[in-house]
């Protein structure tokens, strides 16, 4: 006794009263009461669910008994709300004592805070452009490389991996993400710094010198080490949820371009990546916020001046490495009041970007903890 | 929720109620790197001789020193560079500058090839700290350096990223010595340095020196000798190029002596002494305690550990790369110490000492 | 075949050359630090090494028995903390998550997965810190708890939701009520999952170095007390890294092969246990 028309159904026939419910894909719910008949799978909506079951079983009040005095369900459902509503209560007293924090050096500076270029504790004046530039310009300069490894990556291991070494060089992706940050940092210093210093700077120099991007001395810890650190850390995470993006693109789509008669990598281009469009743009904004954030390796590699330069060879300071250097010494009210501003500025900026990806890739994903495999 | 969980618990708790059974007094200090190689050897071996005691000494840098103890998150404090007036009166006075070692800052590099050693005018030092000397070979160096070749690199400076007392001495020699200096960028634990690259803690500066061909930078010594690296001497106000040996450093010191006498709260400058023989960029360290402590049992056994340092540990400092305060400060350093009071008693005296 | 099938036919091989080389050079890296971690730390590696606290610097000798000791100490205070309530959120989400609460809690989760590690360690530093006066090791877990708070509510909810709704209603249709259900059947069934999860969130939490910065400071010495401070591998390899002694750096690349060896070994783990349940 199937519904005329409805959502593909999979199904268990019992014959014994139950009161149930139902789980809808994006995880609603829907409450029968029902007899014998069918307890339901399906991917679609809850109502159509309800209007299914109400077709097939008709409720029989006078045979359901289930009003016992229970007890147990809503002191479990009200425990686990408890603790589930900690999260957004965590959020908010998080943002709250940032902005209670920084309230006297944003009292102080103003709007300006954010524009003004000098940060001198002997003078009491604090200006977090520098930083702000220095962090958004070493996450973009992350992006610009890891980008097309990660998409690579992902279209590699979607489409075109033989079956035996998806497994392996999954994992690998997935293993540099739990890679410490410290380590990171540990290995850019003694290992990355020098190899740019030999292998890459010298071309870039002869290639690009006279661009405003390459000028100067090469320090070593400089912008461009933080950048290339960077990358490589935010890689899994773009491969990673991408990856997810494109096993959610139906298979018919690709077989459509197939069937049409297009080489594998016209179906790829054509059919299957302008459909996780905008999950892949969530997954580039989820690497983009990861590298705003990131600390200890930033901070081992880029130098720590408060300056702004257009050349990527020279020192540099981010938000989250001038917290980690001058937190525990800011020795005036005012100073530690301008390093919780600078904490502020951050926490708001990535808290967007990681909002704006989230949404973009659950329109993608229908709601699934994508990517948090590889967190 | 699970059994396993609740025991782990019981275990986690029971683990650290253990060591409090046991009666030692832990003592937690933090601040200035630039003693950190001996108050670490001080500490650790003072701990085997005595375990009663553990003391743990996190080196954020003077600046960091000043900030927790004033805070009161950290049982004492070290800075090379006095706290301020102001400073001073936000935590009611309640605070004693006691200087530990001499130490001295010197000018570091790395020129791969050049095997002599560099002399440093005041001058120079302060026009490359400046941005003003950007090449190795630029002609004011090698004159100085009588003709020397010099490589063709550019002068990459590395200072300190943090709140550093050991900034602070430079700075205030580069005060003293250049008024260029003190008007645009003045002395502090953290300045706005015109050029360079910042590294965190002397650890920091030396290690990106050490892996910076063509850097400069200023650290304490015991960090360019346990680096092997190489220092400049540096010209003294009487025109005499000074290595920063022990007498050297010593003698920057003797100078300031006489003005001090025995109320003397320790906070003199030293750097750019007249002394013929004096070393120009030396300093003082200190350890910040409080006049007032809570706990009569964590004050006495700091009070007895700094008395230690103070007599036994001396000997340890020229091994290291400092040098042992003149004797003559002893019996201030001692009468400071026996001010100390805790639940209005006081927790050391002179003769309790052996 | 026309000129323009094999110019298709073509680039299609090409570019599947490109992604290749692309996936290829995305784990480079990570074959490089595996390779200098083995091949600079592991001399480095000896008895004395666990065994030992740190020596003063610049001598010779010294071990990270300290660091080792309370790494576990603060993600086990870590996981004290974070466990119940993370996985509590993530049961919610799986089992009441359906309303406009689930979808925002379920979306602050996903937020503040991304909010920057040293903003979770000041604001620890404030509330932990700052009024009890002494940095501790309690405060260190606390800070990590929070990171791992929103990781395990998510992975607790997918393992949860991915249990057959058929276990559901046979417990059901024997009479257990829903709560019970919940925690007994579906739990249960999820285990390895979850179990995956905090392994994963363990060993990302087990290596991370700025929220201890202002929390657990870290101790030259062997401690195991939580509410003093206390040396964590990842503060170790912080230290000795940007220090200017050989040894440290010896020291440091060591730690840093032993802390890869925990978090590899963890991750493995989860691996292996998603991997049976797939094969069930």
């Amino acid at each position: 006794m199937l519904p005329p028309q409805g959502p593909p159904l999979r199904g268990v026939v019992f014959a014994q009263p139950v009161t149930g419910s139902l789980h809808g894909r994006d995880g609603s719910l829907a409450g029968a009461t029902y007899l014998a008949g069918v307890s339901l799978e399906t991917t679609d909506t809850p109502s159509k669910v309800k209007a299914a079951v109400r077709l097939t079983a008709p409720e029989t009040p006078a045979l359901v008994r289930h009003h016992r005095r229970n007890l147990g369900d809503p002191t479990y459902r009200v425990i686990l709300t408890g603790l589930a509503v900690l999260l957004p209560l965590l959020m908010l007293a998080v943002a709250g004592q940032l902005a209670i924090s920084a309230a006297p050096a944003l009292k102080k500076f103003g709007f300006n805070f954010m524009f003004t270029t000098t940060w001198d504790p002997v003078a009491e004046v604090y200006g977090a452009a520098p930083m702000i530039f220095g962090t958004v310009v070493s996450s973009l300069l992350a992006l610009l490389i890891a980008v097309p490894l990660s998409l690579g990556t992902a279209i590699f291991l979607t489409e075109f991996a033989p079956r035996w070494l998806r497994q392996p060089i999954g994992f690998l992706v997935e293993l540099l993400a739990a890679v410490p940050s410290v380590v990171y940092g540990l290995w850019g210093v003694f290992v990355l710094i020098p190899l740019l210093r030999t292998v890459a700077v010298p071309p870039l120099r002869a290639v690009l010198g006279w661009t405003p991007f390459f000028k100067g001395v090469f320090y070593g810890n400089s912008m461009l080490a933080g950048g290339v650190i960077l990358a490589i850390m935010i890689v899994p995470y773009i491969a990673a949820v991408s990856r997810e993006v494109l096993l959610a693109v139906p298979s018919s789509q690709r077989e459509a371009a197939m069937g049409l008669g297009a080489t594998r990598w016209e179906a790829v281009w054509s059919a299957v990546l302008p459909y996780g469009r905008a999950g892949i743009m969530g997954a580039i904004m989820l690497g983009f916020g990861r590298a705003l954030g990131e600390t200890m390796a930033v901070t081992m590699l880029i130098g720590n001046r408060h300056d702004l330069g257009a050349s990527l060879l020279q020192p540099a300071y981010t938000m989250a490495a001038a917290i980690a250097n001058e937190f525990s010494e800011a020795t005036t009210p005012m100073y530690l009041s301008a390093l919780f501003a600078v904490g502020l500025v951050l926490f708001v900026i990535t808290i967007t970007i990681n909002a704006l990806a989230r949404l973009l890739v659950w329109r993608v994903a229908k709601g699934a903890a994508v990517g948090s495999k590889a967190l | 929720m699970k059994r396993s969980g609740f025991w782990g618990l019981a275990a986690v708790l029971g683990l650290s109620a253990a060591p409090a059974a046991a009666q030692q007094v832990k003592l937690t200090g933090a601040g200035a790197t630039f003693p950190n190689v001996i108050y670490q050897n001080w500490m650790l071996s003072y701990n085997q001789a005595n375990p009663g005691v553990q003391l743990n000494y996190q080196s954020i840098g003077s600046g960091g020193g000043i900030r927790q103890f004033s805070d009161k998150t950290v049982d004492f404090g070290a800075t090379d560079a006095p706290m301020t007036d102001s400073a001073i009166a936000a935590i009611q006075g309640n605070v004693l500058h006691i200087p530990t070692v001499l130490g001295a800052v010197v000018v570091t590099y790395n020129l791969p090839g050049v095997t002599q050693q560099l002399k440093f005018t005041p001058a120079l030092i302060a026009d490359i700290f400046l941005g003003k000397l950007t090449k190795w070979n630029d002609a004011r160096i090698t004159a100085v350096n009588g003709g020397l070749r010099l490589p063709d690199m550019d002068i990459l400076v590395v200072h300190r990223s943090d709140g550093s007392g050991t900034s602070y001495i430079f700075t205030d020699y580069l005060s003293k010595i250049s008024s260029e200096w003190k008007d645009k960028v003045g002395k502090g634990t953290s300045v706005n340095w015109p050029v360079g690259l910042g590294g965190r803690g002397n650890e920091g500066v030396a290690a990106t020196v050490n892996q910076t061909p063509g850097a400069v930078g200023y650290v304490e010594l015991a960090y360019a000798r346990g680096n092997r690296l190489p220092y400049g001497q540096v010209q003294n106000r009487s025109g005499a190029f000074m290595n920063p040996t022990l007498e050297a450093t010593t003698a920057a010191f003797a100078a300031a002596i006489p003005n001090m006498g025995p109320t003397t709260d320790f906070r003199v400058s030293i750097t750019d002494p007249a002394a013929a023989d004096a070393y120009p960029i030396a300093s003082m360290t200190y350890l910040l305690l409080r006049k007032e402590y809570d706990d009569p049992a964590k004050a006495q056994a700091l009070v007895k550990f700094v008395w230690w340092a103070e007599t036994e540990g001396q000997a340890k400092a020229a091994p290291l790369g400092y040098a042992p305060l003149p004797a003559a400060l002893r019996p201030w350093i001692s009468d400071r110490l026996s001010s100390i009071m805790a639940g209005g008693q006081k927790v050391w005296t002179a003769s309790a000492a052996r | 075949m026309s000129a323009r099938a094999i110019r298709r036919r073509a680039k299609s091989a090409v570019m599947t050359a490109v992604v290749a080389a692309l996936a290829l050079l995305a784990v480079a890296p990570l074959v490089a630090i595996f390779a200098d971690l083995v091949h600079k730390g592991a001399t480095s590696i000896d008895w004395n090494f666990f065994l030992k606290s740190p020596v003063p610097a610049g001598e010779s000798g010294g071990g990270v028995a300290n660091a080792i000791v309370g790494s576990a100490i603060i993600v086990a205070l870590a996981c004290l903390v974070g466990m119940p309530i993370g996985v509590g959120a993530g049961l919610f989400l799986a089992e009441y998550g359906g309303g406009r609460l689930g979808w925002f809690v379920r979306f602050i989760a996903d937020v503040m997965n991304g909010t920057p590690s040293i903003v979770v360690g000041i604001s620890a530093w404030t509330w932990l810190v700052r009024p009890s006066g002494h940095f501790s090791a309690l405060a260190g877990g606390a800070a990590l708890a929070m990171l791992m708070i929103p990781m395990l509510a998510r992975t607790t909810e997918e393992m949860v939701r991915l249990v057959p709704n058929s276990l559901r209603e046979a417990a059901l249709a024997l009479g257990y009520p829903r709560w019970r259900t919940s925690l007994t059947v579906v739990t249960r069934t999820a285990l390895g999952g979850i179990v995956t999860g905090a392994l994963v969130a363990v060993a990302r939490v087990a290596g991370e170095t700025a929220p201890l910065l202002f929390t657990a400071l870290g101790n030259l010495n062997f401690s195991t007390s939580i509410a003093e401070p206390m040396q964590t591998l990842s503060l170790q390899i912080y230290v000795y890294a940007t220090g200017p002694f050989e040894e440290w750096h010896r020291l440091a690349w060591a730690a840093a092969l032993v802390l890869m060896g925990m978090v590899l070994t963890l991750s493995l783990t989860a691996r292996w246990v998603t991997r049976r349940r797939h094969d069930q």
